[in-house]
């Protein structure tokens, strides 16, 4: 009888062992870390369910009853067992929700120097703006198709995006084409962040085999919505620069184009690129600063900040500086005119 | 001619009064208690046939029986009817209304005029909520999360509307059973003896008071910003369409605690019942009760790892959310000790309680994988989380009513139709279990989708 449980576990290893299988295939260390706590709560969850339902089951056919007049036990609690059922999954519970974190940490904090690339989600699309003012969307094949767009990254670089939910068609006035949520799911790297309209949300990732990955869209966007796809195309590095270089990409960066606009909208006259102070903070070297603001609290310079503070200037006024001298360029500037500002401030380091 | 009657040795509450009007005016518990249980059987054949159009359309790729627009719809459909109008009244309303005066030694619930009051606010709500389908449907998910859900259209006001009203239901039943449970318990028959039962009733029905007022003023605030344009969630007015989530999730985590803990109480009577024993750990059971409904309000965050929120909530809501798995394991441990020694008979209500520890089990195990934040991140909005869901829904809350409502046949009646039921009734679950875990495990698979089917790359 004391073994019987150790054949069946032991015939069920094997397939949990597997457990990884049940998983897209891993690219990412990321990944391969999530397989592991993934293939451990299997494991756990398994060995849980037997002990519960092998126990119910077992008491089931031993206790059947056998006669209408049975006598039964009379037991009301017994606190060690209590405890020991209680504080065991406790431990367990902590032990994963430790493990967990700290993979989320990692999810959620990017490595310097990673390639930023812009990526804006529509109903139903992706498109991936990149720095040097390249950018892909999907097209349509010889039959009339939809072919995905598709984003080419380098092999073992890790990849920074940042995300934002845009209208159907730019400029649309139309008060039912609004931008609404969606999910950048990235199956092969574990990793999912919902783009969220309004504000910039980031990911990272980094691909170490090359390969076409699957992008999905996980948050509810409408009737197209389980066909919004798009492509990651992993390349060596030397094949991923050709690629940046090739025809098609942008005919300015999108510094150069912020730079054109830091002139042309008259940014200049406030905003010094060379840390003298005029009507208001310079951008030289603001780029990912903390800084106070007007009435109490930090703010860090960073794409949200930035994009609030051109968008709504007034939100949070850095301190020292006059409120309410700034007006509102909402209209004014497209949403890739602020991604091309954002990054012309990065520029000046 | 009531008091004539009431003399009668055959005369009860079914036929001391006769007609229509009587039910309709009734303010006996237990003839309230059944006016729900015809809403809810009602409300739970609209669920299911949207449930079976979704399978039906799921039977091959591409369009099978409906456009996708159609299906939006009739997905929406399926979760608001069986969310807000099956499950959440289905065990409160219906065996708790019938069930909590009696056990504690009552006449009736503390405000028979609430009670029935309550039965028509889920009426009236639902009537408003469906009126919606005249109106093109609304094809927003039953979360309606903005700002796909701020369309200006009168279906998608419909339904806020009809939350918001049958909310009301809710929290007027929650109420009735806080102030029967504190104030009109029996002599004798102190907090520490009322039934396990009571003990859930109790604890759902705190959860009813509290979280319900924040589901009708969110979905209010919604309907203002669909009808006046005043922006609340929607960015482009100024909104924060996340503000949302929280509000939402504030509501709706608690609600599945409403939904599933007094499932926890029936099985408690089931498996006492037909094991012939005491419950093994009357205290555990009864404050993990109140434990998780303290808890369920400290852990909504966990549906929005991805949604935008800081990294910091997300862990805080990770570490609160496997709090809330240390009572319920600890009630499926008594659940499996209170079997030790026993005698048990497995009669349909018995198969049902193992059923539901069987599947619940599941359901719980799947809850960890989702409440590991790093393993959330991957699963997220996939079908892993609607089988988990369904295997906690379906397999723990539904299993237990029908299992309980099994025994409200009346007993001469169900002497004598024992075999028939009993043997007719195993056979309905084991293939209904059979269907049900295979579509499970099917949905599991589905959700890894991707790598089975190795998807063209």
């Amino acid at each position: 009888m004391s073994f019987k449980p150790l054949v069946l576990l032991s015939l069920l290893l094997p397939g949990v062992a597997g457990a990884s299988t049940f998983m897209p295939p891993a690219a990412t260390v990321t990944a391969g870390e999530v397989d592991s706590i993934y293939a451990f709560l299997l494991i756990t969850s398994l060995v849980s369910f037997i002990i519960l339902i092998g126990g119910m089951i077992f008491f089931v056919f031993k206790y059947k009853r056998k006669s209408a007049t049975d006598k039964t036990a009379y037991i009301t609690h017994d606190h060690t067992l209590e405890f020991v059922w209680s504080f065991i999954p406790f431990l367990i519970f902590m032990f994963v929700f430790a493990w967990g974190w700290k993979i989320y940490h990692d999810m959620r904090h990017s490595p310097e120097g990673a390639l930023e690339v812009h990526v804006m989600a529509k109903k139903w699309d992706w498109r991936f703006l990149y720095k040097n003012g390249k950018e892909v969307t999907s097209s349509l094949n010889d039959k009339g198709q939809k072919e995905p767009a598709t984003m080419v990254v380098p092999v073992g670089k890790p990849v920074k995006l940042i995300m934002a939910s845009e209208k159907i068609s730019a400029g649309s006035t139309d008060p039912m084409d609004r931008p609404v949520l969606h999910s950048f799911f990235l199956p092969a790297a574990r990793i999912k962040q919902d783009v969220v309209p309004g504000r910039y949300t980031t990911m990272w990732f980094q691909l170490d085999q090359p390969g076409d990955y699957w992008v999905f869209c996980t948050e509810f966007c409408g009737s197209g919505h389980s066909a919004m796809k798009a492509r990651i195309s992993a390349v060596p590095m030397a094949d991923f620069e050709k690629w940046l270089a090739a025809e098609g990409s942008g005919e300015m960066s999108l510094a150069d184009k912020g730079r054109a606009l830091y002139s042309s909208k008259a940014c200049a006259g406030c905003h010094s690129a060379d840390g003298t102070r005029v009507v208001g903070p310079s951008f030289k070297a603001s780029w990912g600063k903390s800084r106070d603001v007007e009435g109490g609290g930090k703010v860090t310079v960073d794409e949200n900040y930035v994009r609030e503070s051109i968008l709504n200037p007034n939100a949070k006024v850095a301190a020292g500086y006059p409120a309410g001298v700034m007006p509102t360029f909402a209209g004014q500037l497209s949403d890739d005119d602020v991604k091309a500002l954002i990054e012309f401030i990065k520029t000046l380091k | 001619m009531a008091t004539a009657t009431a003399h009668h040795e055959n005369s009860n509450y079914l036929n001391h009064e006769k007609g229509l009007w009587s039910w309709l005016t009734t303010l006996d518990h237990k003839r309230i208690g059944l006016l729900y249980f015809i809403t809810v059987a009602l409300f739970f054949l609209v669920g299911g046939i949207f449930a079976l159009l979704i399978r039906t359309e799921l039977y091959s790729v591409g369009e099978t029986i409906m456009t996708a627009e159609q299906y939006a719809r009739v997905m929406t459909y399926h979760g608001a009817v069986m969310v807000f109008l099956v499950i959440i009244p289905g065990i409160p309303a219906f065996l708790g209304n019938f069930f909590l005066p009696i056990q504690i030694g009552a006449k009736d619930v503390a405000f028979p005029r609430l009670n029935l009051l309550s039965w028509y606010c889920l009426l009236l709500g639902a009537g408003i909520a469906l009126t919606s389908l005249f109106f093109g449907g609304a094809d927003t998910g039953w979360t309606f999360y903005t700002p796909y859900s701020i369309k200006h259209s009168p279906a998608v006001i419909c339904m806020a509307l009809g939350v918001f009203v049958a909310g009301f239901s809710s929290i007027l039943t929650g109420l009735n059973f806080v102030v029967t449970t504190h104030k009109l318990r029996a002599p004798g028959m102190t907090m520490n003896r009322i039934p396990l039962f009571v003990w859930a009733l109790y604890s759902t029905a705190i959860i009813q008071v509290l979280a319900t007022p924040v589901l009708g003023i969110t979905v209010l605030l919604l309907a203002a910003e669909n009808i006046f344009g005043i922006g609340f969630f929607d960015p482009a007015l100024g909104g924060d369409p996340v503000l949302f989530q929280h509000f939402f999730w504030f509501y709706s985590h608690p609600a599945v605690y409403i939904m599933i803990l007094p499932a926890f109480g029936v099985i408690s009577e089931l498996i006492t019942t037909f094991a012939r024993k005491t419950i093994f750990g009357y205290t555990a059971i009864a404050y993990s009760s109140l434990a998780i409904a303290a808890v369920s309000f400290f852990v909504w965050g966990h549906h929005m790892f991805v949604s935008g929120q800081s990294e910091f909530a997300g862990i805080v809501f990770s570490f609160l959310t496997m709090l809330v798995g240390v009572p319920t394991a600890i009630k499926l441990f008594n659940w499996m000790a209170t079997l030790y020694k026993g005698s048990i008979n497995l009669s349909a209500p018995m198969l049902y309680a193992l059923g539901f520890m069987f599947l619940f089990t599941i359901g719980g195990v799947t809850g960890i994988f989702l409440a590991t934040i790093a393993t959330d991140v991957h699963f997220h909005d996939t079908y892993f989380v609607v089988a988990h869901f369904h295997y906690v829904m379906v397999g723990g809350t539904l299993m237990s009513i029908m299992g309980r409502d099994l025994l409200l046949v009346p007993e001469n009646v169900w002497s004598s139709l024992q075999r028939c039921l009993g043997t007719c009734f195993i056979r309905v679950h084991l293939r209904w279990l059979q269907r049900h875990v295979l579509s499970a495990v099917y949905s599991w698979i589905a959700g890894h989708a991707p790598s089975l089917l190795r998807l063209p790359a």
